[in-house]
């Protein structure tokens, strides 16, 4: 990603953009299990501000379940997150105002139109500027010629770009996003790529799930597949 | 956390306009209900006026029933779920904003329904301010529980039949105070009672309701 780019893209002027303290994300010996089934152990993970973390393994080798295990909505069978030293579990609701998680589902009201079920997302997390932002978001990833179309008519590549506008509605540190290049075009992945650098360059952190080799520059991989005692990366 | 409470219901209430018929249901399906009654029973105006509180409290209890499958299962399966529980409000608040949004979609038209099927099954017009007061008082209470129910059965097959058996044991109590203040205006007694025992069983609701919904919520989450 070339700077030009960078500059190119719309509604991503710097000063409109928050920065983030200097933070440390880590996860020490993390166990998973689902169904009775234990799905990893030993994992650890370090993740700094700026940094972008990629996942990579076979299905169902539990990337999905870290990335909720992260986002605090389930609880590890062994092992501890902490975000500064500070265990997640400790103030849930801290974390998750510090977060944005793009899962499978994308969470769109078919009956809404685009703008309305981004802006609901924007006013439900809160935060400074939500209209501003909110068209930036959509111009972000080529969305404002159908922001007042409703939902139900998107395609699939549509839906998942307006989910991806969620991470820029309204400011969060700490991006999980779960296969986000899925069903999109070259375009809109390239906007992806760009929006991911500008929120490294503010001090944003990135854990992404990726299939294919196209990695963000300079990212962690942690590697699913590893055998022994289990994924790690190293310190920061 | 208010703004976003008032995000939720705000939500959900615009999308129950966009889906007029479906929020129509509730209410179709209460006027139905109550209109079947003069066929089943015969037409005889002392007869329909003896069961008229009755029937309308029964309708108007299933036709809440019907809905609340939805309530969260759209949120549940669309995604809207997590993303609502990683934002500010914890699940108790989801919770009640959402059951707030349900009375508003469902139990308001049907109190606004009631007074004209109340007609149409001879209830004494003395009768009507009590039969609205007790369906205000009561309704809310009806939304609350179910709430609960619907958390709990989220995620599970045949979801709606559970919910049913789960729920409408629970109705009970505001199904006898709701009939006893309207028979009690029908035949010359205090309502006063009645409508405090409703309003007794709303503030209990009030306060455990979305608690043990949204307990239920994470339970689902998990």
């Amino acid at each position: 990603m070339t700077v030009s780019s960078l500059a190119a893209l719309p509604g991503l002027q710097p000063e409109a953009r928050a920065v983030f303290a200097d933070a440390v994300f880590t996860g020490a010996g993390l166990a998973c299990e689902r169904g009775g089934r234990r799905v990893f152990h030993g994992l650890s993970f370090h993740v700094c501000a700026g940094e972008a973390l990629v996942l990579v393994g076979r299905n169902g080798s539990g990337k999905s379940s870290l990335l909720r295990l992260m986002a605090g909505l389930s609880r590890p069978a062994q092992g501890a997150l902490t975000w500064n030293d500070g265990d997640i579990a400790d103030d849930r609701e801290a974390h998750h105002g510090r977060l944005h998680l793009i899962g499978h589902q994308d969470a769109i009201k078919p009956a809404l139109t685009v703008r309305e079920n981004l802006g609901f997302w924007a006013r439900y997390r809160g935060g400074p500027g939500a209209p501003a932002r909110i068209a930036d978001a959509l111009r972000a990833f080529a969305l404002e010629r159908l922001a007042d179309l409703p939902a139900r008519y998107l395609s699939q590549g549509q839906r998942r770009r307006l989910s991806l506008c969620r991470l820029l509605a309204s400011p969060a540190q700490l991006w999980l996003l779960d296969e986000p290049r899925s069903g999109l075009d070259r375009a809109a992945s390239e906007s992806l790529d760009a929006v991911l650098a500008r929120h490294r360059a503010a001090g944003g952190m990135a854990v992404v799930v990726l299939h294919g080799d196209d990695h963000p520059p300079a990212a962690r991989v942690l590697d699913f597949d590893v055998s022994g005692t289990g994924a790690r990366t190293d310190p920061c | 956390m208010l703004a976003a409470i008032g995000a939720i219901i705000g939500r959900d209430v615009r999308l129950a306009l966009r889906h007029g018929l479906d929020s129509l249901l509730a209410v179709v399906f209460f006027i139905l209900a109550c209109v079947l009654f003069p066929f089943g029973v015969g037409p005889a105006p002392e007869t329909l006026a003896r069961i008229a509180a009755g029937v309308l409290w029964v309708a108007a209890l299933l036709a809440a029933l019907l809905s609340l499958e939805r309530l969260f299962q759209a949120d549940y399966e669309d995604g809207s779920l997590d993303l609502l529980a990683l934002g500010r409000a914890p699940l108790a608040a989801i919770a009640a904003a959402k059951i707030a949004a349900h009375w508003l979609t469902t139990a308001v038209p049907l109190i606004a329904a009631a007074p004209v099927l109340a007609l149409i099954l001879h209830l004494p017009p003395a009768a009507f301010g009590a039969l609205v007061l007790a369906l205000v008082l009561g309704t809310p209470s009806l939304s609350l529980i179910g709430g609960v129910g619907a958390a709990l059965v989220l995620g599970s097959r045949r979801g709606g039949v559970l919910l049913a058996l789960l729920v409408l044991p629970l109705y009970i109590p505001v199904l006898i105070f709701g009939v006893a203040a309207v028979g009690a205006s029908q035949i010359g007694l205090a309502v006063q009672p009645h409508l405090f025992m409703l309003a007794a069983l709303l503030l209990v609701a009030l306060v455990l309701a979305p608690w043990a919904a949204g307990a239920a919520l994470r339970q689902a989450l998990e």
